[in-house]
């Protein structure tokens, strides 16, 4: 009995470890299920009233954030680079290194991690809410499917959104850069945007558009499907697994965000 | 034998470690109404719930017109959905939604009609459960009773054949629940569906109820009409039976029919000697009350009539009860036919002048009355009974026998403004 004891305690890391893993691989295939499902609902008929009304919700009322972060990111990137670009002597090329950053690397996830905080946050807790509300199950009963109705909306509305969005980001945070680095510390300003144009490829832009559709659709299907199945939560329920959904959705999808950034990155260099 | 509409073979259901529906046999027929009635936490919501699918059996079958739905294809389980209603004990209205959105939005979202016909179906719905002075509020805004009118509104706003009512009368005050019972009972009449609720309102939910299953320990203790169940001799049913004899019928301050019955049965059947004594029969029009005064002002009057006649009576060593949503039985054990007629005449004059009385009352009201000019009539009709007799032999006896004792006349200003020149 003694070394049965002796084992157990030894192995429970490893049972901690598996137990774990497994629960992360059963989510992520129920999220991708659920992406799934609620994606080839977008096409379906009486969705495009829902779908503008979430871009209104999700992209229309997150641009004044989204240029205020993408204004000061700018900015900011103007007053390090042009410090540490001095010291090479090379602050003319402020311009392409700025927009690289943004349009690349900054736009995207700055973009996406400001808008799981506004829009994001607001699913999970609004559909969480309806569930524990029984209003999810009202949907059923009244034959109108809760995915169709609730979650196809918000992916499609931040799938076109969150790539909207990152160019008003990196619009803005140009506009940012040439007021700390042009008009504030005095590079030359046909440097700033000639630099900009020429080394900008269509490769850059277009690796930040797959990016931000990337975060979009991964954004809204964490958001929804933490709040969707808010009432599954073990640990609590009520009120407080909403609020225990709400942290976790913005939380895995931040994380999130930075992962799959580094796995796209490395796909595109 | 006619083939249930609804039946469920042996459904068992459990969540996790707890088995809630152990072996489930029940079998609900069109038309009808059916309340599910059991203690708390027995698994009637969840019974209800794999009715409309939002719960599957873990084994067992459910059987829909003979067919086991299980075995259903996609479309046919579309169109078996497409005819059940469901409504929840929360009500679960869209809190984000106006009255109107809440509504329309099973219309919207499900079928193809145009804007113009969903808003004129919506707002004559809004119209029948007199919530159109509420068309633009949120939920939030509306008392508990008006959140279950719209709750049942929107329940009935897509035709069913089949309502599912989980609770509808739970925290409703006496008038209100009776209001609701009678609604469904005179939508059912109206649109003929057929209806499934859990009631805890004993005896209110007993007028409107042709079936009645007993969910006990998970299992159907007892499945037939309220007659069957007192008749059924079950240690459950003598539980339940039991725990409703101090049950007062909290709307008329009456008795409950099974207090009534059982002291009818302790006061005059038992004996061995046979007795005879009078019955009076009191009766309201209820339906058309309901229609021409809303329900609720109409089951206020039965609550004054019920008051009234308690007053009357009870000093006179009678018992009444409601035998049916608007009849009043009284049973006088101790008084014969002349002493009863005398009685009803005393009591027919008194509430006349009451009612005149109110009458005046009511006609100062600024522009209240407006709407008036209706006559509402109480009925009565007294009989003699022997002690052997069944209590539904004296109401039939007695219906013969009625006549209009009491009359309120509302009549409108105009009219009276006339008779005043």
């Amino acid at each position: 009995m003694k070394t049965t004891g002796q084992n157990s305690t030894l192995m429970s890391p490893f049972n901690y470890i598996g137990r774990q893993a497994l629960i992360a691989v059963n989510s992520l295939g129920a999220s991708a299920i659920f992406f799934y499902k609620s994606f080839e609902m977008i096409f379906r008929s009486k969705q495009i009233t829902e779908i503008l009304k979430q871009v209104y919700h999700i992209g229309a009322k997150s641009a004044n954030i989204v240029m205020l972060v993408g204004l000061f990111t700018g900015m900011v990137l103007g007053l390090q680079l042009y410090y540490a670009l001095v010291k090479l002597g090379s602050e003319g090329i402020l311009g392409s290194v700025l927009a690289l950053s943004l349009f690349r690397e900054l736009g995207p996830v700055l973009t996406a991690i400001m808008v799981t905080a506004r829009a994001g946050s607001s699913m999970t807790a609004e559909i969480g809410i309806l569930r524990i509300t029984d209003q999810i199950d009202a949907l059923h009963t009244m034959r109108i499917n809760p995915l169709r109705y609730l979650v196809s909306p918000r992916i499609a509305a931040s799938i076109i959104s969150f790539p909207l969005l990152t160019a008003f980001f990196n619009l803005i945070g140009i506009i940012g850069g040439y007021l700390t680095g042009v008009l504030l510390l005095g590079v030359n300003s046909g440097a700033y945007f000639h630099r900009i144009q020429s080394s900008l490829e269509l490769s850059d832009i277009t690796g930040g558009i797959v990016k931000s559709l990337i975060f979009g659709a991964l954004v809204s299907t964490i958001c929804c499907f933490q709040g969707y199945f808010t009432h599954m939560r073990e640990e609590s329920s009520g009120a407080r697994s909403v609020s225990i959904s709400t942290t976790t959705a913005v939380v895995l999808s931040c994380v999130l965000i930075l992962i799959s950034d580094y796995v796209v990155t490395s796909f595109y260099i | 034998m006619e083939t249930p509409l609804i039946e469920f073979r042996n459904v068992v259901k459990g969540f996790g470690d707890r088995t809630i529906l152990q072996g489930v046999d029940l079998k609900i027929y069109r038309g009808q109404i059916t309340t599910l009635i059991g203690k708390s936490g027995t698994g009637k919501s969840v019974l209800l719930k794999h009715i409309i699918g939002l719960l599957t059996p873990d084994s067992g079958s459910i059987l829909f017109d003979g067919k086991p739905i299980e075995n259903m294809t996609k479309k046919e389980l579309n169109d078996y959905r497409s005819r059940i209603s469901y409504m929840f004990q929360s009500n679960a209205l869209f809190d984000s939604m106006t009255v109107f959105e809440n509504i329309a939005l099973p219309l919207e979202q499900t079928t193809r009609m145009r804007k113009k016909e969903i808003k004129t179906k919506v707002m004559s719905r809004i119209n029948q459960m007199e919530l159109h002075e509420v068309v633009h509020k949120y939920p939030s805004e509306l008392s508990g009773g008006m959140q279950k009118r719209v709750a049942l509104a929107r329940a009935l706003v897509t035709d069913p054949e089949i309502v599912l009512f989980d609770e509808p009368t739970t925290g409703q005050d006496p008038i209100r629940r009776n209001s609701i019972l009678t609604m469904i009972a005179q939508y059912k009449k109206k649109f003929g569906f057929t209806a499934i609720l859990i009631s805890h309102d004993i005896p209110d939910m007993f007028f409107i109820s042709d079936r009645i299953i007993l969910l006990w320990d998970g299992k159907i203790a007892f499945q037939g009409t309220y007659e069957e169940s007192t008749s059924l001799d079950h240690p459950m049913i003598d539980e339940f039976l039991a725990s409703l004899e101090g049950f007062q019928d909290e709307l008329t301050g009456l008795l409950s029919k099974q207090a009534f019955r059982t002291r009818y049965d302790s006061i005059l059947r038992r004996k061995q000697k046979e007795k005879t004594f009078a019955a009076i029969l009191f009766k309201l029009e209820l339906d058309h009350m309901c229609e021409i005064m809303g329900s609720e002002l109409a089951f206020q009057s039965l609550r004054s009539l019920g008051e009234y006649i308690s007053k009357q009576m009870d000093s006179k060593g009678g018992f009444s009860a409601r035998q049916s949503t608007e009849q009043i039985l009284t049973i006088l054990p101790y008084t014969g036919m002349e002493e009863a007629q005398n009685m009803l005449n005393d009591f027919a004059q008194g509430l006349n002048r009451l009612l005149v009385c109110n009458n005046q009352a009511g006609s100062t009201d600024d522009g209240e009355h407006e709407v008036c000019g209706f006559e509402i009539n109480v009925y009565a009709g007294v009989t003699e009974s022997k002690s052997n007799e069944e209590i539904e032999k004296i109401i039939i006896k007695a219906r013969a026998v009625e006549n209009i004792i009491a009359q309120y006349r509302c009549e409108s200003r105009r009219e009276l403004e006339r008779e005043k020149v």
